[in-house]
């Protein structure tokens, strides 16, 4: 039996011993509580003892060696043990920590205040939801707050909302609700003002590719035979599911902006493009990379209808780290969309129309549909958004990879 | 009217002379089980503070014995001995050293917070005499409900010129509590030689000031201890007041694992070896042929393997999961 | 409904008490043959007994201390410190020992006890007898902190204060025994962490407790003959904290002045301003101020302590500055 002689941990603070001298040989017999060396910690020399009887086997750092705690420096053990394992001179790793079961984790983050389940207006009981300073800077630059989308906690209207109007073109003196243009909702402000916004500052480059949709299409039936109506996969699920996946391949499409500066994601939090009577409206499908086909095709789903009665949580408004937009229910051979900021690429997706295409060597009636990434030229370029692309495509034209 | 229950005192292993060999095993298992938690400290796996009884174990060992069961125990932060003496389970006692869900206070009190209710084990304490009103405490809920059960509070040589050190003895002196009051003198509080801040340094005369029956034994004899012990506690037991025993005995190692001894030297370590309470109760049984070496090997593996199991136990066992933090702040009532 | 003094409201309880439940017993120094330093326990060792009734050396820590081993044995006691200035020599007992006893056993062993003890300032006693503190305990998690501001509160707190099972700090106010209102004669309980809207307004919400209610009190009646209407809350409990109805008065009003005795700096009306301002940050029109106790110690001078502590008119030049 093999008894691990380690650097001992002599108080709560010490980090380290140095080895001052050893009392045992390689060869000499121990015995259990016999002192083996003399260390030196921070504050006083100790003696270290064994903790086992048996032969001193094997020294594993020198007189003078600084060791960390939980280093092992010596072996103890029968005549007969095998201590070739130990490398001389390695003081090893600290002790394993110890084999944790799982613990659940129930404490909640409580870095931001607790989300709505609604997305609130800026406007409740009658008041305006805007910071103090937002308030100041407001006043400072005569800037309409009513006329602003809040994207602080719980719709609060904050400092970047309001710095962010200032930047804009539109005059300064913005008349009352009452003057408003007709038909111009505050979600056509908001969408007028981002993709202004988009255009003039993510210098945008645009690359399409035809995807053979046949054996996806195929696939979908196939599967849609043994599933229930909520769990139905529709085509936007399998590009939202290819996305996600193309996106952990080639992450540089998975940044977002923060302030100033680009930020690799983690997860995939992908937008599905929604209409709604009085604009448009593009909320998160989070944790896309970590969702099956079927549950993509249940949160979606679930998305479009909370989306269309204004359901949404503030994070599926704000976390998206990509974009979709599909314009295919409406005939559109292709759709090149706008980058919806803080994100640096979106995929515009038109129909699926049979055409006629060469497959196998021969033509064939093949359903085709074409896609196109535009994507921020600051943070990626051509070659990189062709190989994102050609990931889509294989993915789309290969569909069991999106179950694998 | 809500009224007080009374029940019976339990007979306990108290009454009659003591088992000796019994005692050696006691104090057989303490100190292997002190030497198991050294190494598990120097290990990484017991974290904090860690306080050895190695050497004392006389103390605890002939005192307990010399109690009931029901008998309360409030102990300091030196309590490893005590609980076990006490009859807490060895494996319970590790894992709450691992800090693990299943230690005797669920991982959440360590090395200085063993509490197990069952056993009347009402705690270990981190505050030095901070724990003796508490045993005075006690001692008054017993007598205030006509019970002949005591409590008895352990403590060391360094207690007795803290403020609380003296507020209990005249409490308990001019309310005639039902409290024993046993000083476990090293020598040594922490670093600091007791002569050097201790105007009186025959520490059961402290107690004699407050008119508290008082007396001195050899703490590293565990049948003297014992003996002592069960006459005090029966003085208590019978409404004659507090009583006091100051047990002069010796810790062989530093006051906790960081301690590097510089305050002491290895010759006066080395003279009190012969007086290790394990060898002197060892070398009477075997001179009076009460036992052998044989049953002296066979004990010492026994208790070898109790302390190896406890620290297998205590490896394998779950951590508190932390969703459990912000249990027992409160207690809620049952019927609210 | 009889009208009675705080100080006969507290008797009232404590004489059901020990007459209902064997298990309650006193201890305090001055209780017994001396009436009680502010006569609360008059009487009561010639109805009770010495068993029931004890008086102790003076020894804050381990009478305290004594209280709470007899609680984790299985009896209700109610110890009285003369002073919460006194309370610091048990703070070891209290803070180490009785907070903490429940969730160090793992709930094996709770704490039972009732600590009674008077603080305030205003009676010229010096800077050793007039400290407030009560932030100090309500800053300790295991422990429950009561602050009764009129007999009604007072009667009902001390009921529930026996009814619970961990360590209340019940702590009163000196300048209250001889106020009077009205108290129902039978027995009733007021829960802990439940405020009182003592005034209802609309246009200011004034947080007090214990002694500053009444400040708060007079000043919103003052402020109504120019019709500033004051909502006017009365804690009755620091810990636990209503926070619901802080923040509700808050959404209402938008405007909240904390009015305490205790001094300013690091007080408990600092932890009433933070969690209005991140709960109710959208609601408030100014930030939440507060009326505090000078951070001096008490001077004996009358002129001087008076300055020392929060008057109605420091609440409605406040009230006016914010309206």
């Amino acid at each position: 039996m093999i008894s691990e002689v380690v650097m001992p941990q002599m108080g709560a603070d010490m980090v380290e011993g140095t080895i001052l001298a050893w009392r045992k040989q390689e060869g000499d017999a121990v015995e259990r509580g016999e002192i083996i060396a003399e260390i030196e910690t921070d504050k006083a020399n100790v003696e270290i003892e064994a903790f086992e009887s048996g032969i001193f086997r094997k020294t594993l750092a020198q007189e003078g060696d600084i060791v960390p705690v939980g280093g092992i420096i010596a072996l103890i053990a029968a005549a007969n043990d095998d201590v070739s394992a130990y490398a001389t001179a390695t003081p090893a790793a600290p002790a394993a920590a110890a084999p944790v079961p799982a613990m659940a984790a129930a404490v909640a983050p409580a870095s931001t205040p607790a989300a709505s389940a609604v997305a609130a207006p800026p406007r409740e009981n009658g008041r305006l939801r805007a910071s103090p300073v937002a308030r100041r800077i407001a006043d400072e630059r005569g800037i309409d707050l009513s006329g602003l989308h809040g994207s602080g906690p719980d719709g609060r209207i904050i400092k970047r909302d309001v710095e962010a109007a200032a930047t804009a073109p539109a005059p300064a003196a913005a008349p009352p609700a009452a003057a408003a243009p007709i038909g111009a909702s505050k979600m056509r402000q908001a969408i007028a003002r981002r993709m202004a916004q988009s255009k003039r500052e993510a210098p945008h480059y645009y690359l399409t590719v035809d995807i053979d949709m046949t054996d996806a299409a195929a696939f979908r039936k196939q599967a849609n035979t043994a599933l229930s109506a909520d769990q139905r996969i529709s085509v936007n699920d399998l590009i939202v599911r290819a996305c996600a996946l193309a996106l952990q391949r080639h992450p540089a499409f998975n940044v977002t902006f923060e302030g100033d500066h680009p930020v690799r994601r983690d997860a995939q939090h992908v937008c599905i493009a929604i209409a709604l009577d009085d604009g448009l409206i593009a909320p998160a499908l989070l944790d896309a990379g970590r969702k099956t086909l079927a549950e993509i095709a249940v949160a979606s789903k679930d998305l479009v209808a909370r989306a269309k009665g204004g359901l949404l949580r503030p994070d599926e408004i704000t976390a998206g780290t990509f974009s979709t937009t599909n314009l295919g229910a409406y005939g559109i051979e292709a759709l090149i969309g706008i980058i919806q900021p803080p994100q640096t690429a979106i995929l515009g997706i038109g129909s699926v129309m049979p055409q006629p295409a060469v497959h196998d060597g021969a033509v064939a009636v093949r359903d085709v549909m074409k896609v196109a990434l535009s994507a921020d030229h600051r943070i990626t370029d051509g070659a990189q958004g062709a190989q994102f692309l050609a990931e889509i495509k294989r993915l789309l034209e290969h569909p069991l990879l999106l179950v694998l | 009217m809500t009224s007080i229950t009374r029940q019976d005192a339990p007979r306990g292993a108290s009454d009659g002379p003591p088992d000796r060999t019994a005692l050696l095993r006691t104090m057989m298992l303490i100190r292997r089980f002190e030497e198991k938690t050294a190494e598990m400290y120097a290990r990484g796996r017991i974290k904090g503070f860690l306080h050895l009884y190695i050497g004392e174990e006389a103390v605890a060992t002939g005192a307990i014995a010399a109690l009931r069961p029901d008998d309360y125990i409030v102990s300091h932060y030196r309590e490893h001995g005590h609980a076990l003496a006490r009859g807490v389970e060895p494996r319970r006692i590790m894992a709450e050293l691992y800090g693990r869900a299943t230690g005797v206070s669920g991982g959440r009190g360590g090395s200085m917070h063993l509490f197990d209710r069952e056993k009347s084990f009402m705690g270990g304490y981190a505050i030095v005499a901070g724990h003796m009103p508490l045993a005075c405490g006690l001692a008054l809920a017993e007598q205030y409900k006509g019970t002949d059960r005591i409590a008895v509070t352990f403590l060391g040589d360094g207690a007795v010129n803290e403020g609380e050190f003296h507020e209990a003895l005249n409490l308990a002196a001019v309310w005639k509590l039902p409290v024993l009051f046993i000083v476990e003198n090293n020598l040594y509080g922490m670093g600091t030689d007791q002569s050097r801040v201790s105007a009186v340094t025959d520490i059961y005369k402290r107690a004699q000031a407050y008119g508290i029956h008082s007396e001195q034994v050899d703490g590293m004899k565990v049948v003297a201890v014992h003996d002592a012990v069960a006459r005090l506690a029966k003085r208590a037991r019978d409404g004659e007041g507090p009583v006091f025993l100051e047990a002069r005995c010796f810790r062989f190692r530093g006051h906790s694992m960081s301690d590097a001894e510089l305050y002491r030297s290895k010759e006066e370590v080395e003279r009190w070896r012969p007086l290790d309470p394990i060898t002197q109760l060892q070398q009477t049984l075997l001179a009076e042929g009460a036992i052998d070496a044989a049953r002296i090997a066979a004990l010492e593996a026994e208790v070898d393997e109790v302390s190896r199991d406890a620290a297998q136990f205590a490896e394998e066992s779950p951590q508190p999961p932390i969703e459990s933090l912000h249990h027992f702040v409160y207690k809620e009532r049952a019927d609210a | 409904m009889p009208e009675i003094t705080y100080r006969e409201a507290l008797r009232q309880t404590l004489r059901y008490q020990l007459r209902h439940d064997e298990r309650v017993f006193l201890m305090g120094e001055d209780i017994g043959a001396y009436g009680g330093s502010y006569a609360v326990t008059k009487g009561f060792l010639h109805e009770f007994g010495e068993r029931r009734v004890k008086d102790t050396p003076i020894a804050e820590s381990v009478v305290v201390g004594a209280g709470i081993g007899a609680a984790m044995a299985g009896l209700k006691p109610m110890v009285e410190l003369m002073t919460i200035n006194f309370s610091l020599l048990a703070i070891d007992q209290i803070v180490n020992n009785a907070s903490k006893l429940y969730y160090m056993s793992n709930g094996q062993i709770n704490v039972p006890i009732v600590i009674r003890m008077a603080g305030g300032a205003g009676s010229q006693l010096g800077a050793q007898h007039s400290q407030s503190l009560e932030s100090w305990y309500a800053h300790v998690p295991g422990l429950k902190v009561v602050v009764p501001a009129t007999p009604y509160d007072a009667k009902g707190l001390l009921m529930t204060a026996f009814d619970d099972e961990n360590p209340v700090i019940f702590i009163e106010h000196t300048a209250l025994y001889t106020s009077k209102g009205e108290v129902p004669e039978e027995a009733y309980r007021l829960p802990f962490g439940k405020a009182e809207v003592f005034r209802e307004g609309t246009d200011v919400t004034l947080i007090g407790y214990s002694g500053s209610l009444h400040q708060a009190a007079r000043a919103a009646d003052q402020l109504a003959a120019d019709g500033i209407s004051c909502e006017v809350l009365n804690l009755r409990t620091l810990r636990p904290l209503d926070t619901d109805a802080i923040l509700a008065s808050v959404r209402k009003t938008n405007r909240a002045i904390v009015v305490e005795d205790d001094w300013q700096f690091g007080g408990f009306g600092a932890e009433i301003a933070a969690i209005i301002q991140e709960r109710a940050f959208d609601d408030l029109d100014g930030p939440v101020l507060r009326c505090s106790g000078a951070d001096v110690p008490t001077p004996y001078n009358g002129a001087l302590e008076q300055a020392a502590l929060p008057q109605e008119t420091d609440i409605i030049r406040m009230v006016r500055g914010m309206v």
